[in-house]
């Protein structure tokens, strides 16, 4: 009996490493993924930061909850959009601090844009398209945003997003066209 | 003819639009590519960067822990004042009170001790007054009796 005991316990232990593991995996495939995507969605490196660890956090508290419907990145994502959100919400609640933020400018924002083989006027030109198109990205609503980013900068498929986002898949092609529509006005006003 | 002419000028005009359409297109596919290589540089460049607390977020921080020590500081201060007062109020009118209910019980009393007095010396008058004269002042005594 005392035998079975220790046997039972080894086997849990065993079962907890194994399920520390596979969250260790997660967090190091997954983590740089889900900070750009809060920090793309809210030009604030210590915000992002902050929200990742959130996320992950809260993962790992629902680590034995998850039973692999979808992917762990759609999981994963679907954890930050919340925690996202609720930030925002929060801070319209907090009046006081809706004035001050930690934000990138566009500029800064588009600085990043690696250099490549191309001239000098054509990297200008091509700053000046990511700037447009930052701007553009400014100017969605959250939802439209989120859907974008997803999109076109973390190249999910339009189902995935719909898990992750909670939409019907008609929907996030809505949010998708009028965001896309918005970078093109974007685009095309600034020639 | 003219109808030829027409045609070829429409379908002229229709490619112009196209192929306008389709540059536009290639540009907005160039820009999203770019936006997206500009994002992904980003991003590798932050999560790689080791995190310190920026002199400028920790004076703010302790500005704010500062400000809200004030308002606390503040806020009892207010409050304590408020209450002393209060205390030192209802303790002045509760001896005004006492002092008040004094005074008049110190009038009472004089009043009484000062009626008690008349009376007392009414009483000793009276007394002194119908007190037995000596037989030797009796016929004197008659005489007074006789007068009156």
């Amino acid at each position: 009996m005392a035998a079975g005991t220790a046997l039972d316990a080894m086997a849990i232990t065993t079962a907890d490493d194994a399920a520390a593991q596979e969250f260790a995996r997660v967090v190091e495939t997954h983590r740089p993924q889900i900070f750009r995507f809060l920090l793309s969605s809210t030009r604030d490196v210590d915000l992002a930061e902050t929200l990742t660890q959130e996320c992950f956090l809260k993962a790992h508290r629902n680590w034995g909850g998850f039973r692999g419907e979808s992917s762990a990145m759609t999981w994963l994502m679907r954890i930050a959009i919340n925690l996202q959100k609720d930030h925002w919400r929060n801070r319209r609640m907090q009046f006081w601090r809706t004035t001050r933020t930690n934000s990138v400018d566009l500029d800064e924002a588009s600085d990043w844009l690696p250099s490549g083989e191309s001239s000098i006027e054509q990297q200008l030109l091509a700053k000046e398209r990511v700037k447009q198109v930052w701007t553009a990205v400014k100017g969605l609503s959250e939802r439209q945003r989120t859907v974008f980013l997803l999109r076109y900068v973390e190249e999910q498929e339009l189902s995935e997003i719909a898990a992750a986002t909670g939409l019907s898949e008609g929907t996030v092609k809505a949010h998708l066209s009028r965001a896309v529509a918005r970078v093109r006005l974007e685009l095309g006003g600034k020639r | 003819m003219m109808n030829r002419f027409d045609e070829e000028a429409n379908g002229l005009k229709e490619q112009a639009v196209n192929s306008q359409s389709a540059e536009q297109d290639l540009e907005l596919q160039q820009a999203l590519k770019n936006f997206k290589s500009c994002v992904h540089a980003w991003g590798d460049a932050m999560y790689s960067l080791p995190r310190t607390v920026s002199k400028d977020v920790r004076l703010r921080s302790w500005r704010l822990a500062l400000g809200w020590a004030l308002g606390c500081v503040l806020v009892a201060g207010s409050v304590s004042g408020g209450l002393l007062e209060r205390h030192h109020r209802v303790e002045a009118a509760r001896i005004a009170a006492e002092q008040r209910a004094a005074e008049q019980q110190r009038k009472l009393g004089e009043q009484q001790a000062a009626k008690m007095s008349d009376e007392v010396l009414l009483a000793d008058v009276d007394s002194d007054v119908s007190r037995q004269v000596p037989s030797a002042m009796e016929p004197l005594a008659q005489m007074m009796d006789e007068t009156k």
